[in-house]
């Protein structure tokens, strides 16, 4: 398997299971190996986009604005591999999680802000981000994503992970899937489109850059 | 003055001082911008910082510093769910227990054995109850009842999950649902923590406390904070006393939780430590000897 792991992300051994790690403070009580810590891919969409393989092209060290950062399990393993990251997520609650899990990281930047309006923040958040990590779990997440693709560099990436049941719960996960991809494509060209079955029911995972 | 097509360009330092972090919090939290720039080269470039090094620290501190003073600030607003989540609470109990009323009433004319209450309700609509009661409408009336039970059970977890982070002192002096109770008695935690602790002793007895005023009845010596243990553990005689220092411990621990929100555990040891002292007392002292000591 030719697998492009961004820079900083290493496949290594916990307790005889190769898996996912980041270098940084442990920070929901994943196992670690000395500065290594597991990333857990079915707490965390995109770590299981990375576990299946699909072609993020993240390298690592680039500028990352984060959408739905909710208590900072995912984002902080973006922060230990990425550069400057912007991470976004509107409820209060779980942002006190997020808060520690910044207290180590110092590129990490929370922001308690609303992913339906971008002007909130757009004056804090930089333009020509590398890429744009977007996991909201709310209704209208292809209309976020076009939204915020505003501050998304013309060749940077979108890595998208959209929850059927967030759409409409009495509907076909597929047919949710199709609509989502049918409004994205407003604004931007899907590279890769993969269910994330194996770590989350009713998930799809997209990578597009803007058009 | 900056105009407005200024201002839409503007980035959250522009108009700050360096050193200045109180500015930044508000910039970080009311700023807006039509549209991203790049601010780590503009901030650079205006001299705001030497470095974007030096500029990402500083964002750093400022948003990590704006989002905590937000998180806090938008978490005092649950106080209001939780006032809504008692009060459906109770109406779901009370309706539960009405209902459950009618329906052993209705069920007694069926079957001479026909139990009372919430419970025969649920056993009823489990279809457990072994004698003829077939009737499809007694049935789906017990149905309702133990849905009604069921609802506010849910409630009254998510209260007690709720209530330690809106209140984290109240919640330790009182229990949960206590403390959620006088949060929704005084309308708001900030409501609760305004009111002097003589108040707060009588919440929720406002009936026996209009009585005495019009001159019909003694004045009651506690509202609400009677189910407090404390309270209802001592005798009789020394009630007062007890609810007087419940009452005045609960409202610092609500200034403390609105005011700082941070937990101090010595509130909890200083009440234990009051009221046995006050349990200790031979019940036939004076039971108000200790005067309004408590009414800090
Ligand atoms: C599935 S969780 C994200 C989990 C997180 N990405 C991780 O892997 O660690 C979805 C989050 O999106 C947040 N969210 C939903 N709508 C949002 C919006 N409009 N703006 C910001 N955050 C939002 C929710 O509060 C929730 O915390």
């Amino acid at each position: 398997m030719s697998e492009q792991l961004p820079e900083g992300v290493q496949r290594r051994e916990f307790d005889g299971t190769e898996r996912l790690a980041t270098r940084g403070e442990p920070v929901y009580g994943e196992p670690t190996d000395g500065e290594w810590r597991a990333w857990n891919p079915h707490r965390s969409k995109l770590g299981a986009m990375l576990e299946l393989g699909m072609d993020t092209a993240l390298s690592g060290g680039e500028t990352v604005l984060y959408l739905g950062a909710a208590s900072g399990t995912t984002v902080s393993h973006v922060a230990d591999f990425a550069g400057p990251t912007y991470a976004v997520e509107f409820a209060p609650r779980p942002v006190r999680d997020l808060l520690s899990a910044a207290e180590s990281r110092e590129r990490l930047f929370p922001l308690l802000k609303d992913a339906r309006k971008p002007a909130t923040y757009a004056h804090v958040v930089e333009s020509d981000v590398d890429v744009l990590v977007q996991d909201v779990a709310t209704r209208g997440q292809a209309r976020v994503a076009l939204e915020n693709r505003q501050f998304l560099a013309d060749d940077g990436r979108l890595l998208l992970a959209v929850k059927a049941r967030s759409e409409d719960v009495t509907r076909e996960p597929e047919t949710v899937f199709e609509d989502v991809r049918e409004e994205l494509s407003e604004g931007y060209e899907v590279l890769e489109a993969r269910r994330l079955e194996e770590y989350h029911a009713d998930h799809l995972g997209i990578v597009a850059r803007p058009r | 003055m900056t105009d407005e097509t200024e201002t839409a360009k503007a980035g959250w330092f522009s108009d700050l001082d360096s050193g200045d972090l109180e500015a930044a919090e508000d910039a970080i939290t009311e700023g807006e911008a039509k549209a991203p720039r790049e601010w780590p080269a503009i901030a650079v470039e205006s001299g705001y910082t030497d470095s974007r090094d030096e500029y990402y620290d500083r964002l750093h501190e400022a948003t990590m510093t704006a989002t905590r003073a937000e998180v806090r600030e938008r978490e005092r607003a649950d106080d209001q769910q939780l006032v809504h989540a008692i009060r459906a609470m109770d109406d779901c109990s009370r309706t539960a227990n009405e209902l459950a009323e009618r329906l052993a009433e209705w069920a007694g004319t069926v079957d001479p054995d026909a139990g009372t209450g919430v419970e025969y309700a649920r056993t009823l609509a489990r279809g457990e109850s072994e004698d003829g009661l077939e009737e499809p409408a007694i049935r789906s009336l017990a149905e309702r009842v133990a849905g009604l039970a069921d609802e506010a059970d849910e409630l009254r977890e998510f209260v007690e999950r709720q209530t330690p982070a809106v209140a984290p002192n109240l919640s330790a002096l009182a229990e949960p649902v206590l403390a959620a109770r006088l949060i929704s008695l005084a309308g708001g935690l900030e409501e609760l923590a305004k009111k002097p602790s003589g108040t707060v002793q009588v919440l929720g007895a406002e009936d026996a406390l209009f009585a005495h005023l019009r001159g019909h009845a003694p004045s009651p010596k506690h509202g609400i904070i009677y189910t407090h243990d404390a309270v209802r553990g001592t005798h009789p005689e020394n009630r007062g006393s007890a609810a007087r220092a419940v009452a005045g411990k609960l409202s610092i621990a609500a200034r403390v939780d609105h005011y700082s929100g941070e937990l101090k555990p010595e509130l909890e040891a200083e009440l234990t430590e009051r009221i046995e002292t006050i349990q200790a007392r031979t019940t036939d002292e004076d039971v108000d000897s200790d005067g309004g000591a408590d009414d800090e």
